[in-house]
């Protein structure tokens, strides 16, 4: 079935089955590969993409459900050359190591700023509780959020 | 994980899926948001060869107050039950059991009627309704009729809603003055609760329901006694696990179950006040 959705803006509508999942569709049919797949069980986060503004797994969700809403992906984030304040507080923070779960971590940081825009550190720790970092690298994770948070005051 | 192919459906409304329903039978399921049914279907556990998308009825997502009840629609987000007001102040341990489910992003797409609709005796959401005395409205081809909470759950991921039915709505008491806390132990933040307790005294009314200590969601009945007849918090607890038969997995034996809903039975009812 024709699926059609804007993802970063851009109008993307490709002829899938309804069995397709988001990710898939971003990945593979709208050839945005910065969306990562990790578990697939919607618990590690990797996958974490704004559908209307707000973080989701793409993993737990059909292309059809997005069919019509305004997706968002790591891609979708910088201006140009110009990096998300997010994106900028996890580079100055080295907010990643091998750099797996980063593109979900963001997505959610953001999406938890748009709600929680002072954070405490308790607060970031518990609002990016769906998103893994094998690395265990949360500590400079937490950091950059909280410079983000900062930097948006 | 892929799903095994189905056909897939749009509901326009309520009427309208209820009529899809008809039409397909035992062969379809509702998808609300996705986050107890999809999961299945990646495993392949659900092989539904119809999915009936019910994701669009914007006019089954609200939170509004109806005299002595609040009602909530079943299409209403974890979000926004979460974040409302008049859950907050009306059924704070709902919102507070709410905000334990699952991580922000499950949250933005699980919504309360389908987190009820699955029947998993290890959701949250479950006990918080028993606690409360809630009853869930199920409409069907000949109406609605409204079913008390303690009638709802009938077993292992079984409800009292029919193949051709429909959960619309879940009506609380209002109990702004209750007081209530909720208990989930888990491993991880994110997790599934090896044991839940969540417990709601407004005056002389005691609720108590358990997360994960039977084949489905249920109300401890022997603390609720006790409580009602006086009973201190530690002495009320002790009966917690009385009679119940509690799942043994990787994370919890059936005695450390037993327990944990002692423990957590225990400091639900103090913080509670009780």
């Amino acid at each position: 079935m024709q699926v059609s959705m804007t993802i970063n803006g851009a109008d993307v509508s490709h002829d899938v089955e309804p069995r397709t999942l988001l990710v898939h569709f971003i990945r593979e049919d709208a050839g945005l590969t910065g969306t990562n797949i990790g578990c697939d069980s919607s618990s590690c986060g990797a996958c974490t993409i704004h559908v209307n503004g707000e973080a989701v797994k793409s993993c737990t969700m059909l292309a059809v459900q997005a069919d019509g809403q305004d997706v968002t992906t790591i891609e979708g984030l910088a201006d140009g050359e110009t990096l998300h304040p997010m994106q900028q507080a996890f580079h100055e923070c080295h907010a990643l190591q091998c750099g797996y779960c980063t593109p979900g971590m963001v997505m959610a940081a953001v999406s938890l700023l748009d709600e929680v825009p002072d954070p405490t550190e308790a607060e970031v720790r518990e609002g990016l509780e769906g998103n893994l970092c094998r690395c265990t690298g949360y500590h400079n994770i937490v950091a950059a959020v909280l410079q983000a948070a900062g930097g948006a005051r | 994980m892929i799903p095994v192919a189905f056909e897939y459906e749009l509901a326009t409304s309520a009427e309208h899926a209820l009529s899809l329903l008809a039409e397909h039978g035992d062969e379809a399921k509702l998808l609300a948001g996705g986050h107890s049914l999809l999961p299945l279907m990646k495993y392949r556990l659900a092989t539904p060869a119809v999915v009936v998308d019910i994701g669009r009825l914007t006019d089954l997502s609200y939170v509004r107050e109806d005299g002595d009840v609040l009602a909530i629609g079943a299409l209403t987000r974890h979000r926004d039950v979460e974040t409302s007001d008049l859950v907050r102040s009306q059924v704070g341990l709902l919102a507070a059991a709410t905000s334990k489910v699952g991580d922000p992003q499950v949250r933005h797409r699980g919504t309360l009627g389908g987190a009820l609709a699955h029947g998993d005796p290890a959701s949250d959401l479950p006990a918080a309704i028993i606690a409360l005395g809630g009853s869930m409205v199920i409409q069907g081809p000949s109406g609605s009729r409204e079913v008390p909470v303690d009638d709802f759950f009938t077993g292992f991921l079984e409800t009292a809603i029919g193949e051709d039915e429909l959960l619309t709505e879940v009506r609380i008491p209002k109990a702004p003055e209750a007081t209530w806390s909720f208990q989930k132990f888990n491993r991880r933040a994110q997790d599934w609760a090896i044991v839940g307790a969540a417990v709601m005294v407004d005056g002389d009314r005691c609720g108590v329901g358990l997360v994960n200590m039977d084949s489905r969601p249920v109300r401890a009945g022997g603390v609720e006694a006790a409580i009602a007849s006086g009973a201190s918090a530690a002495d009320a607890a002790a009966s917690a696990a009385d009679g119940l038969e509690p799942p043994s997995d990787l994370n919890a034996g059936v005695d450390y179950r037993c327990h944990l809903a002692r423990v957590l039975t225990r400091r639900g009812l103090e913080e509670a006040g009780r």
